[in-house]
């Protein structure tokens, strides 16, 4: 190809003379493309950069003249449009051009109309304003008969387009998917890939038109159609899972040679097209068996079929490994992508040298062998002139890396940071290396020199995550205190002899670490005083290149030592020095250190000696400042008011006219439409009331009881994981090490085949050694999952302390509140109760609700209690280690289960539908049924699935498992796995739910894996759907506790919803509320009412319902932006069913 | 996505920008300059593709060029692109041209640069590509062209005479592969067929 562009510049004014050669002939007659002709000329011919700034300016005059003047015609446009555009392209400002190219797309002749889009979309952006004009051409031009017209138009839609005006293309280009002409079909297909891209939610309804473009009988619009599947199925591959077969049997096709042979490349067939294929079968059969086995054979075949006779087809071939890694494994499969691998790795051409590297970084958790095999092409790799192959290596070796080969890997990445100026390299850099050396780190000295080289070379660029883990790491120290004690030592005297070093600058973050630590850790120093640490912290101080936020840690620094040093002059000329400081901050702390010195008593109280992760407690509500308060009160001060109800305030002020656009309804279903935030009166008495009660509040400054913790998160000051002592033994030197033995055959291995090794290939085999220890022995890892074998050396203490006093304070009630949430249930599901609750209703209808409500409540609890304790004991004795309501589901093939748990089974199946959903069969085959139950626990939502053998045979080692859910927090309870089950028995599987991120609903989906005893195992696979009121649960506080939320709450939404008789409404739909939703109702008073909830786990939310003559106007509020929305949703939902349901 | 094509000459002067990413005026042309810089930097033998610049966002864009002639030619492509696919439509998009222009050199793309957008455009549609065909492209620009030149020859005649042309239709190529019994066959979706 180069000899095709072989003619230079050089050749370019003696073909200026020859007019044009080649193509537009048309365009070369007229005088104005000779204009641009004569400016390009013009501008190869200068020297300097100064000159061509001057004549593009005088062409940009000249052309800003012409496009203004009246009597320039369309055609003259069109080349001043060129001629604007070449000079935008050299980065000249030609804004004075747009308009007259949003002109000329309008008006122009077909011809002029293509230079005019073209302009448009080089010139502007995608919120560019001018666009707004160009919306209506391109309406008009979607609608034109002419088929380049139309072209054009998808051609702006998908480069730019404004996303406020999609609604008013979108079904001119729908219409466009049934276009005759293929290619109008696939411009159509890939301009609403792009709104789904910018507002996929305008784009919801089209999926299935988009199955259509799949099916499309033109190849193009299918292969445009894949663009959108890639993008869907990478978001949420569980929703097209049924096409799996269909891209297999089109990639089957592509692979088999059946389309037309314009489609292929370099007689490879449609390559493009299958690597696309291949991404979307990748992303479709992960973590999923029975997808999986649908593409292995056409793998299979695509691994066969690529030739290796192009670059083309090593595209195809890399895409089929990143895909087979990527799936179900199957043995077969990757034996074959794991010998493509060594072709890239081997290959002598640069390109794939360095995608072998990147295939490897992708597969080598899942097999580490494969490094070992290449481990020579690795290290020379390391060494190689390219740089981005040397960062491949690098990502790869940081894959690989254990506590063996850290110190060698470690080393290797810092020769490469040194010799890297790119910011990002080093930020990316220097992440990897504080992460493995906090994680594999082999002893202190070690540690802490990385972490120093870390510091100064990542400096102020680095995360800065990293310093403050790794003084966290210090603080709050590891399991072994000696260790503690000797790394936090050897910090302290390294960081003394750095700064001993004359002219050195360390980045400020180095600098503040060094001061904290040896603000902390100097008194371990035996060998000198704190003085002597002041001096030097001093010295650092006073010179010129530290910025204030470092000198406010220095002298943090020097204040905690000052605590323990006697008298000191250097402290006493830092006094000197910084009270006069202009920065108000250093000002500040060099005060409080002066006023600390006069009182020593208070200051050794105040800085303890390696104290910093106890907590301190600090009255944080400021009590002794009452009587000022209340002074400044009587004096007319007006009370104080939280930030957010000031800015309340001021926005009702504010609020005249509403120029925020109102958000889009919940459902496009017929409710009634939210009102505006203006249109319900902001004074009701229930917000009036509270916000009075607010005040009062902060008048008297009611502070009994409050006792809030200042500092960090408490931490258990004594050691709890005595278990973890055993891995925690220092890993081996590499010397030593036994799996050594087996990496340096290895490489003897290849050695042998490396015919007589030079000095330097024994330099480079050494290295091998040193950098793959440790990988062999783990070369029989399972393929599904990466193996986590790290030891941590530091491993940080866990939180217990503050797990634990969560716990304590929601002990108080909890007995008491999940018997609630059972009776809530109970409403629900128990015939016999409802009744009751019926009949009481009808004879107290007079009577005020609250009391009512509350009643019927304690009526419902009352049995239950008994049944639940009952309940819970029985399930003591069936599942020893277990302290939650279990029940036995009523077996669908109940022959055989045991006499003795006979009775008490019977009992649980009676209970199970009082106080859990109904029990439901999620999946069966002819041997075993799963069926799962739904708890409602305080806590959390506890689903359970029991498997039951139907038949009479042994099942061996069925488990249970579910795939992690983006919007769960799932954890498994006790699976005691039973190893073979009792035929014809129930096991039980335990999950606690926890949300995450609010939805409406959601599916949950998992497998079962049973072994029959002498086939092989068997996989079976569920979903459950959950709601969001799943994870509701009634919140009780007090009227006055519902207004102090109220008030900080920021996030509200408005509801109206018409019930008929609005008057008598309120009772039943307030009890609705509570039975349906798990509301709790706080108070009523008059036509208002107001309920409490919250979201497991803690996220409360609060509901404010008014009666009025239409209806009912609800108003949510939550410190959950999206639970408001939610929540009225589920409310509609309820309130149009109806009471009657 | 492709982020941007870049096409440039061996001493950094442009000559096709395309941006498919907004980034301001100064960054695009700081992008074309700190693009030039790093690829000239390297030796036609090692490989081509090189992580994108700061500007461009660093590790999670690659660049991937080639280099013919006086020109290079860079595509700017986010991580869900194949490198050597996209290495090798930097070929598709040159023999285009190379068809497009008979014998391409650089000459064409300064005195063409509409048209070599317009071939692009074909190329690679919205940062998405559209066609890697070759012969369809061509086809495009040629029924492209003839408009050109019915449009040239009436250009003194009225607007309205011109419509007539306008409405003219692109040249169907047979591109169905229902040939026989080999058409692609998707099971499972003939209900929205």
């Amino acid at each position: 190809m180069s000899d095709i562009v072989e003619r230079t510049l050089t050749a370019l004014p003696g073909l200026f003379l020859q007019s044009q050669p080649g193509g537009g002939p048309a365009a070369a007659k007229t005088p104005f493309s000779s204009r641009l002709g004569g400016l390009v000329r013009g501008v190869t011919a200068l020297s300097s950069k100064h000159e061509e700034e001057k004549l593009i300016q005088q062409e940009l005059s000249s052309l800003k003249a012409t496009v203004s003047a009246p009597t320039t015609t369309l055609k003259m446009m069109k080349e001043c449009m060129v001629r604007l555009m070449y000079c935008e392209m050299l980065g000249y400002d030609a804004s004075f051009g747009y308009i007259h190219a949003i002109k000329l797309a309008q008006q122009g002749n077909l011809l002029e109309k293509r230079v005019g889009y073209l302009a448009v979309s080089l010139f502007l952006h995608e919120s560019h304003e001018l666009l707004l004009l160009l919306v209506n051409t391109v309406v008009k031009d979607l609608q034109s008969t002419n088929l380049v017209e139309v072209c054009m138009a998808l051609t702006i839609v998908s480069q730019i387009f404004p996303r406020e005006m999609i609604p008013a293309v979108l079904p001119l280009i729908e219409d466009k998917l049934q276009h005759s002409k293929e290619i109008i079909r696939r411009k159509a297909v890939l301009a609403l890939y792009k709104f789904h891209l910018i507002a996929p939610n305008q784009v919801q309804h089209i999926h299935i038109k988009f199955r259509k473009a799949l099916c499309d009988r033109d190849v193009g619009v299918m292969a445009a159609s894949l663009h959108i599947y890639l993008r869907m199925i990478k978001e949420n591959s569980s929703g097209y899972k049924d096409l799996t077969g269909s891209f297999v049997t089109i990639l089957k096709q592509v692979v088999g040679g059946k389309l037309p042979v314009d489609f292929n490349y370099h007689s490879v067939p449609a390559p493009w097209l299958q690597i696309q294929l291949l991404r979307i079968l990748g992303l479709l059969g992960k973590d999923d068996q029975r997808t999986s086995e649908l593409m292995y054979d056409v793998l299979d075949e695509s691994l066969r079929r690529a030739e290796l006779n192009h670059n083309v087809t090593y595209a195809i071939l890399f895409e089929c490994v990143h895909t087979v890694y990527s799936i179900y494994p199957k043995s077969e499969l990757l034996e074959k992508a794991a010998k493509c691998i060594g072709k890239f790795v081997l290959s002598p051409k640069i390109n794939l040298k360095y995608l072998g590297l990147k295939a490897l970084t992708c597969v080598v958790q899942q097999d580490p062998s494969l490094a070992l095999q290449h481990q020579m092409t690795i290290i020379e790799c390391l060494d190689h002139p390219d740089p981005i192959i040397k960062r491949e290596t690098l990502e790869l070796l940081y894959r690989i890396t254990n506590s063996q080969n850290v110190t060698v890997i470690v080393q290797k990445m810092l020769e490469y940071l040194h010799q890297s100026k790119e910011e990002y390299i080093i930020v990316n850099l220097v992440g990897k290396i504080a992460e493995l050396a906090e994680k594999y780190a082999p002893d202190n000295v070690w540690f802490i020199q990385t972490m120093n080289a870390v510091f100064s070379v990542g400096g102020d660029v680095m995360h800065p995550d990293i310093p403050s883990n790794f003084l966290r790491l210090l603080a709050e120290g590891f399991d072994d205190e000696m260790e503690e004690q000797q790394l936090r030592l050897y910090a302290v005297q390294s960081y003394l002899s750095l700064l001993d070093m004359e002219n050195v600058f360390y980045p400020q973050k180095f600098l503040q670490v060094m001061s904290w630590v040896l603000g902390e850790y100097s008194y371990l120093l035996d060998t000198e005083k704190p003085e002597d640490v002041i001096k030097r912290l001093y010295k650092l101080l006073m010179s010129d290149s530290i910025s204030s936020e470092t000198k406010a840690w220095l002298i943090a620094a020097v204040t905690k030592l000052t605590a323990q040093a006697q008298a000191s002059d250097t402290v006493e000329r830092v006094i000197q020095e910084f009270t006069v400081s202009l920065d108000t901050c250093i000002r500040q702390h060099t005060f409080e250190l002066k006023h600390l010195r006069e009182n020593v008593e208070v200051m050794k109280s105040l800085l303890p000696v390696n104290k910093s992760c106890e907590d301190m407690v600090v009255d944080a509500s400021l009590s002794f400042l009452d009587g000022y308060v209340a002074e400044g009160l009587s004096q007319g001060a007006a009370p104080y008011k939280p930030h957010h109800q000031r800015q309340e305030e001021k926005l009702s002020q504010e609020k005249v006219l509403n120029f925020e656009p109102y958000g889009l309804s919940f459902s496009s279903s017929g409710f009634t439409g939210r009102q505006s935030p203006a249109g319900i009166s902001l004074g009701s008495d229930i917000s009036g009331n509270s916000a009075e009660a607010g005040l009062k509040e902060t008048n008297s400054l009611k502070l009994e009881g409050v006792k809030k913790l200042w500092g960090k998160e408490g931490y258990l000051p004594q050691k709890e994981s005595a278990a973890g002592d055993g891995a925690e033994a220092p890993p081996l030197p590499p010397e030593v090490s036994p799996s050594e033995n087996i990496d340096q055959a290895a490489a003897k291995r290849t050695q042998a085949q490396v015919l007589a090794p030079s000095k330097e290939e024994k330099e480079k085999q050494l290295l091998a050694s040193s950098l793959f220890v440790g990988l062999g022995s783990e070369s029989t890892v399972s393929l599904l999952g990466k193996p986590d074998v790290i030891s941590h050396k530091f491993r940080r203490k866990s939180k217990v302390k503050a797990a634990k006093s969560g716990e304590a304070a929601s002990t108080h009630n909890l007995t008491c509140s999940s018997l609630n949430s059972l009776s809530h249930v109970a409403y629900e599901e128990n015939d016999y109760l409802t009744a009751l609750q019926d009949g009481e209703d009808t004879e107290s209808k007079d009577l005020p609700l609250g009391p009512e409500l509350s009643d019927s409540e304690s009526l419902s609890e009352l049995p239950l209690a008994e049944k639940v304790s009952d309940c819970s004991l029985s399930a003591l004795s069936l599942f020893a280690d277990s302290d939650m309501e279990i029940f036995q589901p009523p077996s669908s093939a109940a022959a055989s289960l045991t006499r003795d748990i006979a009775s008490a089974s019977c009992f649980l199946e009676e209970t199970a539908g009082d106080m859990c959903s109904g029990r439901m069969e999620v999946c069966s085959d002819e041997t075993v049924s799963v069926s799962s139950y739904k708890l409602w626990k305080d806590d959390c939502l506890l689903m359970v699935w029991s498997v039951t053998s139907k038949s009479g045979s042994q099942l061996k080692g069925a488990d249970l498992d579910i795939f992690p859910a983006q919007n769960f927090k799932i954890s498994e309870q006790r699976g005691c796995c039973l190893p073979v089950m009792e035929a014809g028995s129930t096991k039980n599987f335990q999950y606690s739910l926890q949300m995450e991120k609010p939805f409406t609903e959601e599916n949950l989906s998992g497998f079962v894996n049973y072994q029959m005893v002498d086939t092989h195992s068997v996989q079976l696979e569920f979903s459950v759907n959950l709601s969001l009121l799943d994870f509701i649960r009634p919140l009780k506080i007090s009227t006055e506790d519902f207004g102090k939320l109220w008030l900080s709450f920021a996030n509200d939404v408005k509801q109206n919803i018409k019930i008929s008789e609005p008057q008598a409404a309120l009772p039943s739909a307030l009890k609705m509320l509570q039975q349906k939703l798990r509301l709790h109702v706080v108070d009523i008073q008059g036509n208002e009412g107001l309920l409490a909830c919250r979201l497991l786990p803690s996220t409360s939310s609060l509901l404010h319902c008014r009666v009025h003559a239409d209806g009912l106007a609800l108003w949510f509020r939550s410190s959950c932006p999206a639970l408001p929305d939610y929540l009225s949703y589920q409310c509609q939902k309820v309130m149009m069913v109806g009471p009657g349901i | 996505m492709i982020q941007a094509i870049l096409v440039f000459n061996n001493h950094g002067k442009p000559r096709l920008v395309r941006f498919y990413q907004r980034f301001p005026e100064e960054i695009q042309q700081q992008i074309v300059r700190e693009t030039f810089h790093l690829v000239l930097k390297r030796d036609d033998n090692i490989c081509n593709f090189l992580e994108g610049g700061s500007l461009i966002g660093g590790s999670d864009y690659k660049l991937i060029y080639r280099h013919y002639a006086t020109l290079y030619f860079v595509f700017c492509v986010d991580s869900s692109e194949s490198e050597l696919g996209i290495l090798d439509l930097i070929q598709v998009f040159v023999e285009t041209l190379d068809k497009c222009f008979e014998n391409v050199c650089e000459l064409d793309l300064i005195f063409h640069m509409d048209k070599v957008h317009y071939i692009l455009q074909e190329v690679v549609m919205g940062g998405m590509v559209l066609e890697t065909n070759m012969n369809e492209i061509v086809a495009q620009m040629e029924a492209q062209n003839r408009l050109e030149k019915s449009e040239g020859g009436l250009s003194a005649a009225p607007a309205r005479a011109v419509s007539a042309v306008k409405n003219m239709n692109l040249p169907e190529i047979p591109r169905n592969i229902n040939i026989g019994d080999l058409n692609i066959k998707v099971p499972n979706l003939s209900q929205f067929v």
